[in-house]
């Protein structure tokens, strides 16, 4: 029995409650890509870059604010810079939206230029980025680290192994939540969200209704940026913030809104917990795991590792690949928000 | 202007660019940008091929010039026996092993009926055979790899002449492109751009950590080369007197001591200017080819038909043309081309290092050079990839100095200069991304436009 509740506490601290964070951060950024695919129906490559950026405000203002001396008790002082975060990218992708999206959306081009356009944009972002804060690693994270200590949780139990809650899991949590009910209740009871949904539906019909498409597409926009600050600053929070990684996280992102059904909010969500956990089951070594559940005589040898964690992106490419080959449209169908 | 003025214009700045390089830098670093431009050159044109042919967004560049440089490793380095020995079977087995796997998979997937019961057998199927294979993988990839680390620590190569790998190379992207185009074509038009970013990833995250394969990051350098070296040139009899000749008239009127002096200089750099000259000879010929196979098959009924295909879709299918077909043989050509010109990149550095693939310079280059120069027009791309590739090279230089010149003003001990004169290396990227956002715009045909006969 002690060894079940062993097996159960290792699991959770090292697959269960990582998992649950970094999908959260994953539904985030992919809720961002679906919004803006069903809306201007193109998938935005400079997403990744986008959130790199958002995380880059934050942090330069997180900085200011910690060198005036300001700070948020036990939470962390990037939460009180999120807002101006968000606003400072919300201008931006206006910006380039004025300046690169609207022509081509103007023209009618084929959502593959949209998508080539994006590239360029992800370049010119990413240049941004490292201009501004350069390419290396940086770490925001101040205030309290832990809710549990690992310590303190085998002390209070007794058992042998410790579960650790940092505090930018359960944060994560918690603001995920906040906003994607937020933004459910946007969508569904306002009537700008109500709008977003018919232009989504049905662009002709919508403009035929007196739906203005540049209020429409304005507001997601900012949504995304918004998304795409808050995903990037908790994951900034909970590891650290690196230009190349928030590049790369755009192949899980990706994975995530198309495993739950493009275009689908609750299909992203439900996309980024599957992306996140296929990622942390496969690349986890289940060597100690076994030893507590098996009879002693049947304890693995080998590390019991699916995959190397430097293959981690090669789940989100195989679960994409799987769901392109098996179910293309997703699990949950719909092009509607 | 016309196309072809235009074109002239072009090539022949791109010459006088070349020769000032030559004349006030150096010979050495003329011919290098040069080499280097062709390579590029032959990129563009395997991207030219998907973008301006059928509109296929590839945004895997660096992952099928990655295989490429696989192939000219594996082609060229001689055959380690005793890796063999210690974990060749295994190895087999275990490919032996995945292929059964996969056909079975494959079989299965197209006899049995949809349901609980086939996701079941499929999945138990997957995961049974991927530890029953890790079972006889492992193992072997332990013992090749634990065979003399220092040294080789992998299964070497086939010991063919490197020249040959550049075929290979075009094998192996075609190979990875047919998988990925099976996959991912036929749907929604993004899943294309999607999926071949996510392969380039994974295949330069393989590259790097199956040592058995390729030695990862321990990399693996003294690659054969096509052509002399240039210390065997410094010694041959006959070289020395093919530069005694040719500078006869600068070494005439010296005194015997100083003319020995000068004449060895002359042979040093003249021996690795001779071997960069080979370079070009080799790769000029092979962008020529590519170069007039392209435009021979976009001039044929074929070109004329894939044309159809990407201005109009529906109804080049209404005429019965099969357009995911198509689109698949696109895919897998271009994808050969950038295969092959990744096999002369390595070719040209002589080591294959897997860390030194990034998407900015193997990707986002190569696309920009293809819409400056002219998407759907071969010679555009080409023209392009001169353009592109010296404006890169010579950049760097200008915007330090520009930089460390342009903050001057700040002083020395401004913490705000330092910051900048660092930082102006990813000046290049958000330089060429608003170039190619610019161009996008206000240019789409870029500098040599697609030509389109109306009658």
């Amino acid at each position: 029995m002690i060894d079940f509740l062993n097996a159960f506490v290792l699991f959770s601290n090292f697959v269960l409650v990582p998992g649950i964070a970094y999908g959260a951060q994953l539904a985030l950024g992919a809720l961002g890509i679906t919004l803006l695919y069903s809306i201007l129906r193109f998938a935005n490559f400079a997403h990744g870059d986008l959130m790199a950026f958002g995380t880059m405000a934050v942090i330069l203002f997180t900085w200011l604010f910690q060198s005036w001396g300001i700070s948020f008790g036990p939470l962390p002082t990037a939460l009180l810079a999120l807002p101006f975060g968000i606003a400072i990218t919300a201008i931006l992708v206006l910006l380039t939206d004025r300046f690169v999206y609207r022509h081509y959306r103007e023209i009618k081009a084929v959502p593959i230029r949209m998508v080539m356009a994006s590239v360029g944009v992800m370049f010119l972002m990413n240049g941004l980025v490292r201009f501004i804060i350069g390419p290396n690693d940086q770490n925001f994270m101040d205030g309290e680290r832990f809710i549990i200590k690992a310590r303190a949780f085998k002390n209070a139990t007794g058992l042998n192994e410790g579960l650790a809650l940092k505090s930018s899991q359960a944060l994560t949590i918690i603001v995920a939540i906040i906003l994607v009910s937020a933004l459910f209740w946007f969508l569904n009871r306002t009537r700008t969200g109500k709008s977003m949904r018919a232009f989504s539906d049905n662009e002709d019909l919508a403009l035929l209704s007196g739906i203005s498409p540049q209020k429409v597409v304005t507001v997601t926009w900012i949504i995304a940026a918004a998304l795409a600050t808050v995903a990037g600053v908790l994951y900034g929070l909970d590891k650290s913030f690196k230009p190349f990684t928030y590049f790369q996280l755009l192949l899980p992102m990706f994975a995530a809104a198309i495993v739950g059904g493009v275009g689908h909010p609750v299909g992203a969500i439900l996309g980024g917990f599957v992306v996140a956990f296929s990622e942390v089951t496969v690349t986890y070594a289940y060597k100690k795991l076994f030893t507590y559940l098996l009879p002693a005589d049947y304890a693995p040898e080998g590390l019991l590792q699916l995959l190397s964690t430097d293959y981690k992106f090669a789940v989100s490419f195989i679960i994409l690949v799987v769901v392109l080959l098996v179910r293309p449209t997703g699990l949950l169908k719909g092009k509607v928000i | 202007m016309s196309n072809a003025l235009r074109a002239m214009t072009g090539f022949g700045i791109i010459g006088i660019l070349l020769i000032g390089v030559g004349m006030f830098q150096s010979w050495n670093v003329a011919l290098a940008i040069f080499n280097l431009c062709l390579i590029s050159g032959v990129m563009a044109l395997g991207v030219n091929i998907q973008w301006g042919y059928a509109g296929l967004f590839n945004v895997g560049i660096m992952g099928f010039a990655a295989v490429g440089g696989v192939a000219a490793m594996l082609t060229s380095q001689p055959i380690i026996y005793s890796a063999w020995q210690a974990g060749g079977t295994g190895i087999l087995v275990s490919l032996v092993m995945v292929l059964i796997l996969a056909a079975a998979m494959i079989f299965l997937s197209r006899k049995m009926r949809a349901g609980w019961a086939k996701n079941i057998v499929m999945v138990a199927l997957a995961v049974g055979g991927y530890i029953t294979i890790r079972n006889v993988f492992d193992p072997a990839v332990l013992a090749i790899e634990s065979d003399n680390p220092a040294k080789s620590g992998y299964l070497g190569g086939l010991g063919l002449p490197i020249l040959f790998s550049w075929l290979i190379g075009g094998v192996f992207a075609a190979g990875v492109a047919w998988i990925i185009g099976k996959i991912a074509l036929g749907l929604r038009s993004d899943y294309l751009a999607i999926a071949t970013l996510g392969i380039s990833e994974i295949l330069i995250a393989m590259m790097k950590n199956e040592d058995w394969l390729t030695r990862g990051v321990k990399n693996v350098t003294g690659l054969e080369r096509p052509v002399p070296y240039e210390l065997s040139l410094q010694e041959s009899p006959r070289f020395i007197s093919w530069v005694e000749w040719f500078n006869s008239s600068s070494l005439s009127g010296l005194s015997d001591d100083a003319r020995a002096e000068r004449l060895r200089q002359l042979v040093v750099e003249g021996s690795s200017i001779f071997v960069k000259l080979c370079y070009s000879g080799l790769f000029l010929s092979v962008l020529l080819i590519v170069l007039a196979l392209c435009v021979l098959a976009l001039a044929s009924p074929w070109g004329r038909m894939v044309r159809a295909i990407r201005d109009n879709e529906i109804s080049a299918a209404a005429m019965g043309k099969n357009v995911t077909r198509r689109h698949l043989q696109i895919f897998v050509l271009g994808s050969a081309v950038v295969g092959i010109a990744g096999a002369m990149l390595t070719t040209l550095d002589g080591q294959f290092t897997p860390s030194t693939y990034q998407p900015l310079r193997y990707t986002f280059l190569i696309w920009v050079m293809v819409i400056v120069g002219g998407s759907g027009n071969n010679l555009g791309s080409v023209l392009g990839a001169f353009i592109i590739w010296f404006v890169w090279i010579e950049a760097e230089p200008a915007g330090n100095w520009l930089m460390e010149n342009g903050t001057a003003w700040l002083g020395d001990d401004s913490g705000l200069r330092a910051h900048l004169v660092d930082s102006a290396q990813h000046m290049r990227l958000m330089i060429l991304g608003l170039v190619m956002l610019l161009v996008m715009r206000y240019s789409p045909g870029g500098i040599l436009p697609e030509r389109t006969r109306q009658n």
